[in-house]
Order: structure tokens, then sequence, then C-alpha cells
């Protein structure tokens, strides 16, 4: 079976369309799993996403049981990552943070990337007046204390993860928008391009088909290194009020609430932190060797 | 003559278009805060009589408009108004904090860019080997860490345990008062006042949170460094040069790293204007009286017209570093039209 | 390439490491003559006097001026005569005549009637935050000049609206806003009729043991030695440098790079425990942490919600397991360390009765409300807790963290349903708490005062009539009795649940002695400090 498939994906004469495309995608994967961060970083990602959605099965406790009587305790066999500050058991709440954290990761980026990429290639490719107002708009945005903005933007709505992620969305866009714009200004005069509007490819065709991909090597490399910052502007937030809310076990929420134990109970504040650590970190190597894959410049 | 003129007009009118959106969002900003700015300006207990008296003084009992029009003709006659916690014109407080700041995010910057470009370059050239591997892990473990961990994990090895560091605070308290403020940066005015020791206490103090700043930053210029590289080293010139028979050590500086530098102009110009306003976690672990503890202070308060005026500040900077970016660009890159 | 390029980089590295290193040597302890604190100083706005009205301005103000009087720390039922020597009421106690001690200004001039005269005069004309607590004896702008009177030199009378017991207004003249600036000194400063208040706001004028040098907002306050001052020990000057971070604050005592550390919280403070290079010095402050049950929440409005609210609580648990050192228990509306506070703990945890409680309001199935805490610690934990303990009874708490001026702001607005936050005492008298607790006698949208009462629409007119009588007793002792009573008739009929009252902790290293504090932030002193 799987070989079959390799040997029809592989094929050096493609009968059709899809076959090619089939072909394309096999190579990457292989190309891919030839570099060993990649695939760390993507085996770390599958095992906290397999805890996220296993978390009541692997769960040892509830994850908002209190024992005040025993707050902070070291890890044992009871509870294998120790207690938080109101003895609740931190495996557990680690298993379920996962959920929240990774969640608002992923719909960070999904509101964030896209809406970047479209701005600055719409800006790049008509330049004059649309460029702009777009990319004023964006400067504004840009040039925008981060915290302000988010700080502001939560405390207008109601504290939350929902509100966490919209205000994280709002400040974190332009940066994308601006690299798609530089990226779009390299390739709108060249060649190829010209070749397209000369087939009469509508403008939007030639900036969704052709220079959005082009777009997307510098757009990956930017989404896996914001993958962490995004943790971290989360738990900025949750150290200020304004993320996640008590008492849910969002990573971030966990490390500002237990950093004050860091000289004792130094395990409390770790290991959230290291959860971060892991998780961006591989967020990071997959990105990366994404990138050396999907580069469509490189290829 | 005639068209430079009128692209610079362009610019100033960019320019002067993106400062008054950020007013007016910040200003829009402070009115939906939910924080009574005039409690802290009273005090929490402070009776309904002198709260609404007040409220009368600062003119917030006027409709929006009104007040923004007043601050906006405030504003034009170059009047940032009085902050409320620190009692000083907003004018002043920016004049001491922000040196603060900027000493760090400029060093931390120069930093990160000496180690970062080399290191993004170096593993360009060595893709896919070991080194390339372990630049990048050290690189990521920087950016995978909350700021404030690595601050305090820092504190307590290298001030705490080991002694090797001086703790947080610009200064050592015996040269408090001691050293006249000419440039606000503390390195500068040590030195301008001739004292060595106090040169090398500044200095001392500066370095961790530098090098915590750096490292954090570090990551991305590496990163990108890395990618550019990568595909300049493919390009034709490249290539030619090689075949030239021209060292590796020269094709990779002289002919490969031009062609990104213009590149990186832009993630160096990113990189600073976040380092600016990203300095609000190590300045409050090091108790660095910065344009970033001031922000936050402020707006937690709901006193804006610190915040305004900071906002403003970090836009300008952000807007000049991006001009230049900019011009640079479409100078030196050949690709641009 | 590649071990050249180590090779320089190690090479630029060392002597910069090396340098550094040798600046180590450079940091010794703090001089012995410079007292180095390290303080949040975050809220501070003002340092004049007659403004100034937080915590942290306010222990400032107190060491750089005098007052009449001060509250006796060890004995809250006395006052200490400061600038006044001795004090006499009238016949019908609406006359008081106060001589006045030997007192001299960091200028070098005698403390005189006209500036006392003067100062309490300028407080009252300004009107700042802290005014009421003296105009409330019926002094206004027009007419202080007439009843606060420099007869001599050295005579101030001060008469009263109407008759009033003289500890209440001796307790009432030893918070700031009582006092002493010189005249001439503030005069000569005053710009556009401000009475010197801008510059008082950055300088000093007084008479205390310490004079401001230097006001930095976000970095430092500098205090200086008044020559002339109280001040008997080796100290010539005393830095107080904001940090925030009360982890920071432990690492640099620890370090010797600060002489007391202010603001440790609960776990640092098991950590300095251990510390033989450390003493503590702990102090109940009047600060209490309560829970508002906002009355126009129809739920919250019953009599045996609140019952119930009050018994589903675990407030040793509380106390024991999160905030150890930080706080004790404590349940009456008035804080311990001022005259006559009830010492009581009626209610402890009980959820049956609590249940009972609930089923007898009707609400046996009980029902949804929102929480609002402050965010900074302890605050969240505690109100986790709290969302646990109230779930057990079948009120389901939905926990809303904020910036503390947010909450407030909140609050004043009368947009809380059950509200966490603490309560700062603004002047040493029972009346300051039981005045905001109980005296709500308008509770319309717009009414002219509002109290802390009114901020959760609670009026009782009985509670508040006990009150009043309570307040214009002239008998100290009886005055004392019916206090009593009022608290716990507070306890059991009022929807506010008081839990806790903060313990100030300041860790001083070896050889710092005679700092004190205060049951209120003006206590806190330096006058008795010294440094070995």
């Amino acid at each position: 079976m799987t070989s079959a498939f390799r040997n029809w994906a592989l094929s050096e004469t493609p009968s059709s369309r899809r076959q090619a495309a089939w072909g394309n995608r096999y190579r990457a994967w292989l190309n891919f799993k030839g570099n060993p961060l990649g695939m760390i970083g993507l085996t770390i990602i599958a095992i906290f996403v397999l805890m996220a959605i296993l978390a009541p099965l692997l769960a040892t406790h509830n994850p908002a049981t209190q024992e005040l009587g025993n707050r902070l305790a070291a890890p044992s066999a009871a509870h294998w990552l120790g207690t938080d500050e109101l003895g609740r058991d931190v495996y557990t709440r680690i298993l379920y943070g996962a959920r929240v954290t990774l969640g608002m990761v992923i719909a960070v980026v999904v509101l964030v990337a896209p809406l970047g990429l479209a701005i600055g290639c719409i800006a790049g490719y008509f330049g004059g007046i649309v460029d702009t107002i777009l990319m004023r708009i964006t400067d504004i945005f840009l040039a925008f204390p981060r915290l302000v903005l988010a700080l502001a933007f939560v405390a207008a709505l109601k504290p939350g993860v929902e509100s966490a992620v919209l205000a994280i969305a709002l400040t974190a866009w332009p940066p994308y928008a601006r690299m798609a714009r530089a990226e779009t200004l390299t390739v709108r005069g060249s060649d190829f391009i010209a070749a397209y509007r000369l087939t009469g490819a509508s403008s939007w065709r030639i900036i969704f088909r052709h220079i959005a991909p082009l777009c997307t090597p510098s757009l990956i490399v930017r989404v896996t290194l914001d993958m962490s910052s995004i943790i971290i502007t989360a738990a900025s937030l949750g150290f200020l009020g304004m993320g996640a809310q008590p008492p849910s076990p969002e990573w971030g929420a966990m490390i500002a609430t237990a950093k004050r134990f860091i000289f004792e109970q130094w395990w409390v504040p770790m290991i959230p932190a290291v959860a971060i650590l892991l998780v961006s970190l591989a967020f990071n190597f997959l990105g990366d060797a994404l990138r050396d894959v999907l580069d469509p410049k490189g290829n | 003559m005639k068209n430079r003129l009128k692209s610079f007009s362009a610019m100033l009118s960019s320019v002067i278009l993106t400062l008054f959106g950020l007013t007016v969002l910040t200003f829009l900003i402070g009115r939906v805060m939910p924080v009574d700015p005039v409690i802290a300006a009273v005090g929490d207990n402070a009776p309904e009589d002198v709260i609404l008296r007040v409220r009368a003084e600062m003119g917030l009992d006027q409709p929006i408009p009104v007040q923004f029009l007043h601050y906006l003709s405030q504003l034009l006659h170059g009047d940032f108004g009085m902050s409320v916690l620190t009692k000083n014109p907003v004018a002043t407080d920016i004049a001491r904090f922000f040196p603060a700041t900027f000493e760090l995010a400029t060093a931390a910057l120069l930093l990160a860019t000496l180690v970062g470009i080399p290191l993004g370059v170096w593993a360009a050239v060595r893709q896919g080997s070991f080194t390339d591997q372990a630049i990048r892990v050290l690189c990521l473990a920087g950016h995978s860490v909350p700021v404030f961990m690595l601050s305090m994990i820092s504190l307590l090895i290298f001030y705490s345990a080991l002694g090797i560091a001086p703790g947080p605070g610009r200064q050592d308290i015996i040269y408090d008062g001691m050293i006249p403020t000419v440039t606000g940066l503390m390195s500068v005015d040590t030195l301008l006042a001739g004292d060595l020791d106090a040169f090398r206490d500044a200095l001392a103090h500066m370095a961790q949170p530098v090098i915590i700043l750096a490292y954090f930053s570090m990551a991305y210029i590496a990163r990108m460094t890395r990618a550019f590289m990568i595909d300049a080293l493919k390009g034709e010139y490249v290539i030619t040069a090689r075949a030239k028979g021209l060292s590796g050590l020269k094709v990779v500086w002289s002919h490969a790293f031009p062609t990104v530098a213009v590149q990186l102009i832009t993630v160096l110009a990113l990189t600073y204007a976040g380092l600016l306003e990203g300095a609000v976690v190590t300045e409050t672990v090091f108790s660095w009286p910065g344009i970033g503890q001031y922000l936050t202070t402020s707006l937690m308060n709901a006193d804006m017209n610190p915040v305004i005026g900071s906002t403003l500040l970090v836009g300008l900077i952000y807007v000049g570093l991006n001009l230049l970016a900019d011009i640079l660009y479409r100078l030196l890159d050949p690709r641009v039209q | 390439m590649v071990s050249r390029r180590n090779f320089l980089i190690g090479g630029a590295a060392l002597p910069f490491l090396s340098y550094l290193e040798l600046a180590d040597t450079a940091f010794a302890a703090t001089p012995k003559d410079i007292l180095v604190v390290a303080q949040q100083l975050d809220n501070m706005t003002s340092l004049d006097p007659h403004e100034g009205f937080e915590a942290v301005g306010g222990e400032m103000i107190s060491n750089m001026y005098q007052k009449l009087v001060r509250a006796n720390n060890d004995n809250p039922d006395q006052v200490v005569p400061v600038v006044a020597a001795s004090w006499e009421a009238d016949a019908e106690s609406k006359v008081f005549t106060f001589k006045l001690a030997d007192q001299t200004f960091s200028s070098g001039a005698a403390v005189t009637a006209e500036d006392v005269a003067f100062s309490l005069q300028r407080a009252i004309k300004m009107n700042k935050s802290p005014a009421f607590i003296i105009n409330q004896f019926g002094f206004t702008a027009d007419n202080v000049e007439a009843r606060i009177v420099a007869k001599d030199a050295k005579t101030v009378t001060l008469t009263t609206e109407k008759p009033t017991s003289i500890s209440f207004l001796l307790f009432c003249l030893s918070a700031n806003i009582g006092a002493i600036v010189e005249k001439k000194v503030v005069m000569a400063n005053a710009v556009n009729n401000d009475l010197g208040n801008a510059w008082l706001q950055k300088n000093s004028a007084g008479s205390g043991a310490f004079m401001l040098q230097a006001w930095k907002a976000s970095e430092s306050i500098s205090l200086q030695l008044n020559p002339h001052g109280p001040y008997k020990g080796n100290l010539k000057r005393v830095i107080v440098r904001h940090v925030v971070d009360p982890s920071s604050q432990l690492l640099m005592l620890q370090k010797g790079d600060v002489d007391i550390a202010r603001d440790l919280t609960s776990e640092q403070l098991r950590a300095a425990q251990n510390d033989k290079d450390i003493t503590l010095i702990q102090k109940q402050i009047a600060s209490l942490v309560l829970i508002s049950l906002n009355q126009s929440n129809p739920n919250l409005a019953k009599p045996q919600v609140w019952k119930a609210v009050k018994w589903a609580l675990d407030y040793e648990g509380m106390q024991k397991n999160i905030i150890p050192l930080s706080h004790v228990v404590h349940q009456s509306m008035e804080p311990s360390g001022f005259p006559g506070t009830v010492k009581d703990l009626p209610y402890k945890r009980d959820v049956e009765k609590a249940k009972a409680l609930m089923a007898e309001a009707g609400l046996k199935d009980g029902f949804e409300i929102t929480l609002d805490h402050y965010a900074a610690q302890p605050y969240p934990d505690l109100a986790q807790a709290i969302q646990a303990n109230l779930g057990e009874i079948g009120i389901r708490v939905k926990l809303q963290s904020a910036e503390n001026r947010q909450v407030l702001t909140k609050m004043r607005g009368r947009q809380h349903e059950m509200a966490l936050s603490a309560w700062g005492t603004d002047y040493f008298d029972p009346n300051s708490n039981a005045e905001v607790f109980c005296i709500n006698k308008d509770n319309s949208e717009n009414a002219k005062n509002k109290p802390f009462a009114w901020r959760s629409s609670f009026k009782d007119d009985a509670l508040a009539a006990k009150a009043e009588a309570a307040r214009d007793e002239k008998d100290p002792a009886k005055r004392i009795a019916l206090y009593e009573a009022l608290q716990r008739d507070f306890m059991e009929n009022s929807p506010f649940a008081v839990m806790f009252q903060t313990t100030k902790t300041a860790a001083c290293r070896v050889g710092v002695e005679g700092f004190r504090l205060g049951v209120l932030s003006e206590g806190n002193t330096y006058l008795e400090t010294k440094k070995a």
C-alpha cells in the first residue's frame, strides 16, 4: 500500500496534474523527514496536541480541585509534578493548560497570518494610493506600543481568553503586512509577473495565486518565531489580569502566578516555563524545517 | 530636484498622518479605559466633592470631542500637558525616562546585531551541519523563555549566588546624585563627569538587562540573516564569484552579504522598535526607570497625558526608522524600482 | 575560520568581563550614614502634606513634618504631644486651646502659632482629598480664619461648629492633614494663589526629622537630615529606591544593597525568616480585606445570603495556607490597633449552616454571580479559594480580576456584584471606618456623599444613627463602648464580610535598628532608626 503510493507519487512521468501535485508533496515530506530538528519539533508538538486532546484520560486529578493543606508540594507519587499555590495538581493543569495555550496560539495565527499577508501583498502590488492608505494604517498600528494597544483593547472588552486572542491578533498583524509588502515590492517588477499580466490574469489572481505564495516562506519563519512571543504576550496579559482568567490553567498565567515561588518552590513556575520552552522550541524547529521544504524559490 | 521635493513632502505628510492617527487612537483609548483618571490624581479614598471638582479642573466633564480639540491645540503649541502621577510636565518626565530606555535598547541592539548577524551568516554557510543546528538551538532557546523568567534567573545566579554582577538599578547608591545629568545616558554622563569608577559601575549595571534583551532579539536577527543568506548564496553573482576562484570568506562577506544587508535593515528597524517598547518587563525586574515603566504605570492609572506623549515618541521613532529603512531599501536594492 | 572567530569573540569578551569583575570590588555595603530602602513607590502622587492621600506619600510626609499631636503606636487610646505641649477644651466643648512646644523648622526658624494657624487654614482653603478629616468640624474656606486663630506666639485656638469630643478632634489632628508647614517659606513659593501647592509637591518646609532632597518619580526619593529637627541618630540621608518586584527587593536585601525591604510578600518572608542577617519588624496595619455584596442585586440583598456567605468562608484555611505572614483573620470593620476594636471572630467555616441559610433565603439551588478582585497577589489566590468555598453552598462565582484602580472605578460606579477588595483607614479614629461603612444617608445615584457603603447600595438608618451617636459621644470611655456595640451589630447585619487584616513587614538587615511601623502609614517613622 505505502510502497504503491510511493511509486505512484514519485513517478517520473506523472499522468495527471493530481499525481504531480502529490508527487511534490511526497518529495517535500521526504525532504522534511531528513531534517532531524524538524522531526523533533513535529514529534513534540504531536505529543502536546495529543496530551491536550486526551487530557481527561491522562489526568490524575481534577484540574480545579483545591487542597489548601497540600500547597506547593514537591513532585511525588501522588502528584507527579507537585502541586500549585492552591494545592492543585500541576501535572493535570499542564495537560488542560495545553488546550488553552495551544488553542490561543492557533487562533491568533489563523487570524493574523492571512490578514497580514493579504494587506501586505495588495499594498505592495497596487502601489499608489492603495499602498499609501494601507501602509498608513499599518504604520499606525505598528508604531503603537503593543502592550498598550492590547491592554486597552482587553480592558474595553471583558478580560478572558477570547479578548486576549483578539487583542494579540490586533497587535500582531502589522509586521506580517510590512514583510509581505517588502517581498511583493521585490517581485512586482519581475518578468514572470509581467508575463502573467500579459496573459490577462486579473490583479487579484496574480496577487493571491502568484505573489502571495512567494511571500509565504518569510511568513512562515515569522509565524514560527512569533508563536513563542504570542504565548509570552498572552502570559503578560494574564499577568496583568487581562488574559486567561483563573482558574483557567493557561501556562503563561501559571508562570505569572507562580513566579513568586522561584526562590523556594522553584519547580512550580519552572514546570509551565519548561512546557512553554518545549512547545515554542518545537514550533520553531518545525517552522524552520518547513521553510527549507516549502520555499518555492529554493526549489 | 523637483521630484525629490515632491517625495519629501509626501513623506512628511505621511509621517504627520501616522502621528495624527496615533494621537486619535491613544486619546480614544484613554476614554475607553475603565479606570477613572481622577482617582489617580486624588487618591483611592477621596470624598465625592473633591472628585467632582478635580474632574472639572481636568476638563474631563466636557464632551469628548471638545476634550480632544483642546488637547490637540495644546499639542500643537508643543505642550504635552502634565502628568497627574509625577506632577511634572510630560516633556520633562520623558526627557528623564527616555534616555534610560534608549541606552538599554541601543546597547542591546548593537550586541544582538554584532552577535546575531555573524551567527546567522555562519549558520547559512554551514547549512545543515552540526554548527547550523547548534546555532539554531542556541538562538531559539533565547526566544522561547519569557523574559521575566530569564531576568529573574539571571539575577538569582549572577547577582545573588555568584555575586559577579550588580543588582537592579542604573547605578550604585554611592553615586546617587553625584553624576550631573547631561545626556541622561548614564554611560555617557559618567564619562563626561570624568568619573571612571562610576562609568564602570554604569556599564556593570547595564550588562545583565542588555545581554538578556540582546539574547532575546538575537534569535530573530540571526534567523532572518540565515534565511536571507541561504537565498543569496544561491544567487548567480555568488556562483560566478566562486567560479572566479575567490576565497569562501570573501565571497560570503563581500558578495553575498551586501545583497542581504538591505533586507536586514528592515529586520533591524523592526527589532529596534520592538526593543524600545519591549523593555517593559526587563525594566520592571531590573528597576530601570525607563519609558516602558512610565508608560505602563501611567496607563494603569489612566493618566493619559504621559501615555499619549510616550506613545507619540515611540511612534515617531518607529516611523523614522521605517522611513529610513524604506529609503535605504529603495536606494540600495536594484530590484525595487 | 571557526577557531579564529571564536578566538576573536573570546578575546573581545575577556577584557570586558574582567573589567566588570573589577567593578564588583567597588560594590560595598551601603555607606554607614545613608539608609537605603527598597519600596514600591508607583502610587505616590504628592508630597504636599495637605494634599497627599495615599500610603507611601503619607509615610514620607510624616517623616518631614510634625503635627500638633501624633497617634501612639503602642497605646491606641492616647495621643502623644509633638508641636502642641498641652491642650484644653472649654466647658461647651467647642473652643480648644493649644499651647505650643519648642520645635524648629528645617530653615532654623522656630515653629510659631502663626505657622500652625496658617497650616490648618491652608488645608481647609486648598480643600484637597484629605481636607474632610478636619473640615468635618465645620471649618470652611470662609470661616476658617476666624475659627482657627493664633492668640499669641505660642497659643492657638480652634473653634468647632458643634460640641466635639476632644479625643475625636485630637485623633483627626494627628493625621497628615494637620501637618505644620513654615508659612514664610511656603508663601514665598506660591504661584497663582496656590498657597505654594505646586512647590510643596516636590519640596519640603517642615519641622520633622528629615527634609526632601529629591523626588524622582519611579526611581527614588531622597530624604536629607533636618539639622534642626528631632532626629538624634547617625543617619545623614535616607534613600528610598523604587523596586517593584518583591523578589528583587529580597535579593537586594540579602546582598546588602539595601538596608530595609518594605514590600516582601509571604513567599519572600518565608525565606527571610530563616536568614540570620535579616530581622523582621511586623505591625498589623489599618487595612482590611473584605468582600462587598452589592445590594442592587436581588439575591445579594437577602440578609440570609449575607450570613450564608460569612459562614461559608474558610477564613482560617485561607490565612494559614495562602497568607500566613501577611494577614491575620479579622472580622470587625475596625482594624486592630485602633481604640475600641472588637477582636471577636464569630464566623468560621460551617457549610451546613450556610446551606441552611441559603435554603431559608429561598435559594436552595444557589445562583450565579461575578466576583471582581485585584489582579495583584494574594487577591487572585484568595478569590479562587472563595470561589471554591462559595461553590459548596451553591453560589457559582465567576472571577474577574483587574488592576486595582479598575476595580475601584467599577465599585465607585456601583457596577460590581461581589467585590473582593482592600479598605485602608483614613485617620486614626474609629469614626473613620464607622462613617464609611455605616453612614449612608442618601442612596441615590447623585448623592453628595458616596461612602463605601453607598458603593454597594447599603443603607441602614438604624446603623447610621448608632454610628453618629458614637462619634458625638464626649465621654471617651462611653464612646469606646458605643463603638464596640456598633462593630458587633455590623458583623451581624451588613453585606460586608470582613475577612483579614493586613500585617506589614519591614525586613531589615542586622545592624539597622529602630525603624517603626505604624497602624497607619503615617506612623512609619525613621525618627529612631540607627545604623551600626
